[in-house]
């Protein structure tokens, strides 16, 4: 039996997830039925998304590792090759600092190409020429030579793919001047994001997740339209709150909305933002939740040191958003070191719903009880400025 | 006198594989009374060197015809280059120009020849060597020398610099070793994607001969069969570093492997153009890529900052100033055809001069670009937006 912080008691399996079980919690979120839309996973909204966009347009084509016959490496760009043929769906060897300068210089001799990293660790091969040549060469030229150019492929941790495999970029290259860097979460951002990378006239780094690829969600008539994009440089309100503003990219958003629904079991309404985009940061979005519920949690899967969330507390500090804040905002983040591979380490590696949860609570300085392994529960106050937790057993 | 002149133009003709000055000079004297544009050859042919061939069963011809208003250009181009490159020298002494400033002057048949070769609809881009393409390219002294003074008249309003310059169909100007070549190959994509015909000559140097994404995008090139012409500026340093200290295989146009190269004496403006038109040939013909290794040399060292003279000797340098000059060959070979007179050519020194005087007279006058252009042009076509200044209260605001 466990009692919670105002006399409530519990089952075991009926913490509301409160338990370090799982990661994910199973909770079901309220289902967005709409009508006449279509439920579709993330993989799909990009494969839709790229399919119109080179239909569209001549200029546009696709280049990258296996994107060709293979369908793609997670099958994001399946059926293009078979419709659009070897003309605008290439495969590349495995050169990516070669293919990535030629899909640059395709972009300066007028063609709109959309470059696949097979996942984002190995555009470390090829940063030179999405940083130096792409991203600089508009200003370098004053305005002479644009460079529209989408660099796309999955970004941050995966599923037992290890250190070399799981590191995020949202921070390398959302530092950079001349770059766009947009981290869609669901199906709708995925769409209208990379639709918008593809007409926009300046290179883009589209940091995809390959866990939400198989992630369905549904969408809107309005969202399948051909037309339909998703502005880069606005974050989107996903939840209406009161008490917290949660702000997250990518696949965190799910955590967010995961933590927010049983923090609201407790009365604790979080407001959660979808960045949408890192590059250029939607501030006033921010600010203004902010300056609304006077508490601030970022939460990020890449690493803490001069990271998205460093960005977003050092931005509010400096702003408008300063004098609302009740207490210091707050970053969860992954945890600091290189992606271990066993299970349970990688568990503890990347920020869990609990984590947020357990920040929330320590931001808006709320009473709250830890589960350990043997069923033994610890009440603790938020005035005690250090705990060390005990580990979790997965 | 007719036969006479007919008489000396033989001889001198006949001189032009041996070094015709003096007997240019010695025939000046003799003709110059009696000298008028209609006396001039029109055209001559020219022997010039046989070049190596890997993988080729021919290769360009070994002769060259040249007409006198070819040669004209080529001479004033070529000695446009050169003052321009010295003038450089020049301003960058007296601190009028910073930072990095590579030159070019030694090397100017290579540019000149390029572009005899191919036209102003093919492509072109190159390393940070690249004042001398600028010009080719279809800039103007005075746009490139007030970029190189960093003011707003400058070919990149100032926003670029030495190694920064970009014309129509010319993508610069690359600061990073070697990462020009797969960008060449990118636009040779774009050229066989839109089938335009056009085709993209990508250089080197002999330094980023031995970068890895240059052979990667031999490969992809080859499998591909892009239009793209690989030139190799091999100038025997790479910044102080010797081909023989760099290079396991200093035989560069072999580099390629499975493409066809061949090896030019870059020094000579006409087996430039020569072996350019070839190699345009072989890519129009869709065979694919081709390499092209050109045996030139710089006067000056690697940049400004460096005096050129702890690698190699003064002996050295001068040695190919007398011998090989790209200028003089090209003035020898035309007065001794009697295809232009000394003060013809003196003539375009003068004004060449002169160009190069008020290119410099601009570019140290001009003002530097406004302070409103700091944040103009990190992205095309978009609304403008804020930019983050050096404090949280600078908020400067950028413009397409």
């Amino acid at each position: 039996m466990l009692h919670r912080w105002d006399g409530a008691r519990f089952l075991p399996d009926r913490t509301l997830g409160i338990q370090a079980k799982e990661f994910n919690l199973g909770i079901i979120r309220p289902v967005n039925r709409v009508s006449h839309g279509l439920r579709v996973n993330v993989r799909d909204a990009l494969n839709q998304a790229m399919d119109e966009e080179l239909e569209r347009d001549e200029r546009v084509f696709l280049l990258g590792e296996e994107v060709a016959q293979y369908d793609g490496a997670y099958k994001v760009s399946r059926g293009l090759w078979k419709k659009y043929g070897d003309k605008r769906i290439i495969d590349t060897p495995i050169t990516e600092m070669g293919f990535a300068g030629i899909a640059v210089g395709a972009a300066f001799a007028g063609l709109r190409p959309i470059c696949e990293f097979m996942t984002w660790n190995f555009s470390m091969q090829a940063i030179d020429q999405v940083i130096n040549s792409a991203a600089k060469t508009y200003y370098m030229s004053a305005g002479a030579q644009p460079v529209p150019i989408v660099f796309r492929g999955p970004n941050g941790s995966s599923a037992g793919v290890a250190a070399q495999h799981s590191q995020c970029f949202a921070a390398w290259y959302g530092h950079c001047p001349g770059l766009k860097v947009v981290s869609p979460w669901n199906s709708e951002d995925a769409r209208g994001l990379l639709k918008a990378a593809i007409r926009d006239d300046n290179p883009v780094v589209f940091l995809e997740n390959e866990l939400m690829y198989g992630v369905p969600f549904d969408l809107s008539e309005e969202v399948m339209q051909k037309d339909f994009v998703v502005p880069i440089g606005k974050a989107k309100v996903e939840r209406q709150g009161t008490h917290i503003t949660l702000v997250s990219h990518s696949r965190c958003v799910g955590f967010c909305l995961d933590a927010a629904t049983v923090l609201a079991k407790e009365g604790v309404e979080c407001e959660v933002v979808n960045l949408r985009t890192i590059r250029p940061l939607d501030v006033d979005t921010i600010e203004a939740s902010v300056m609304k519920t006077g508490h601030l949690v970022t939460v990020e899967g890449g690493w803490p040191q001069y990271g998205v969330g460093a960005e977003i507390c050092a931005r509010v500090m400096e702003g408008p958003a300063f004098n609302y804040l009740d207490a210091p905002a707050v970053r969860v983040t992954g945890v600091d070191i290189p992606m271990p591979y066993a299970k349970i380490l990688e568990d503890h590696s990347v920020p869990q719903i609990k984590d947020i949860i357990f920040s929330v609570k320590k931001v808006l300085n709320i009473v709250f009880l830890i589960v350990t392994s043997s069923d033994y529960f610890i009440a603790i106050n938020c005035s005690v400025t250090e705990i060390k937790l005990p580990f979790y057993q997965s | 006198m007719q036969k006479m002149l007919t008489i000396i133009s033989n001889v001198l003709r006949g001189s032009a594989r041996r070094n015709g000055a003096q007997v240019v000079s010695e025939g000046a004297s003799l003709v110059v009374a009696s000298r008028s544009y209609a006396d001039f050859t029109p055209e001559a042919t020219f022997d010039i060197k046989k070049v190596d061939l890997h993988r080729l069963e021919e290769g360009p011809p070994l002769t060259s015809t040249l007409t006198r208003e070819e040669g004209l250009k080529y001479y004033r181009t070529m000695q446009t280059i050169r003052r321009m490159e010295l003038k450089a020298d020049q301003l960058y002494k007296q601190k009028i120009i910073r930072g990095f400033c590579h030159l070019y002057d030694g090397q100017e048949a290579c540019a000149v020849g390029i572009e005899g070769g191919i036209t102003l609809s093919d492509h072109l881009i190159t390393a940070y060597r690249a004042h001398g393409y600028t010009l080719t390219r279809g800039g103007t002294v005075r746009e490139i020398m007030a970029e190189l003074t960093g003011r707003r008249g400058g070919i990149a309003k100032g926003k670029g610099g030495s190694m920064h310059m970009y014309t129509k169909n010319f993508y610069g100007g690359n600061g990073i070793v070697g990462a020009q070549v797969p960008l060449g190959a990118g636009v040779a994509l774009a050229c066989k994607y839109l089938g335009n015909d056009q085709l993209c000559v990508s250089l080197y140097g002999d330094g980023a001969a031995n970068q890895g994404q240059i052979f990667e995008t031999y490969n992809m090139s080859s499998l591909w069969k892009l239009p793209i012409i690989f030139i190799c500026e091999n100038n025997q340093y790479a910044m102080g570093t010797s081909v023989e200290r760099s290079a396991a295989s200093t035989e560069y146009y072999k580099r390629g492997d499975y493409i066809p190269g061949i090896r030019v004496d870059g020094m000579d403006v006409l087996c430039v153009r020569e072996a350019t038109k070839f190699a345009a040939a072989h890519c129009r013909s869709g065979k694919g890529p081709i390499l092209m290794e050109l045996q030139t040399y710089r006067y000056h060292g690697h940049s400004m900052s460096d005096p050129g003279v702890s690698y190699r000797t003064r002996e050295e340098i001068q040695e190919v100033r007398s011998k090989s000059d790209p200028i003089s060959m090209l003035k020898d070979r035309m007065l001794s055809n009697n295809m232009a007179s000394i003060e013809e050519l003196k003539e375009i020194d003068i004004a060449v001069r002169k160009e190069i005087e008020d290119a410099a007279q601009f570019a140290t006058t001009d003002p530097e670009p406004p302070l409103d252009d700091l944040c103009s042009h990190i992205f095309a076509n978009d609304q403008p937006f804020e930019v983050r200044g050096a404090t949280p209260w600078t908020k400067l605001t950028s413009t397409s």
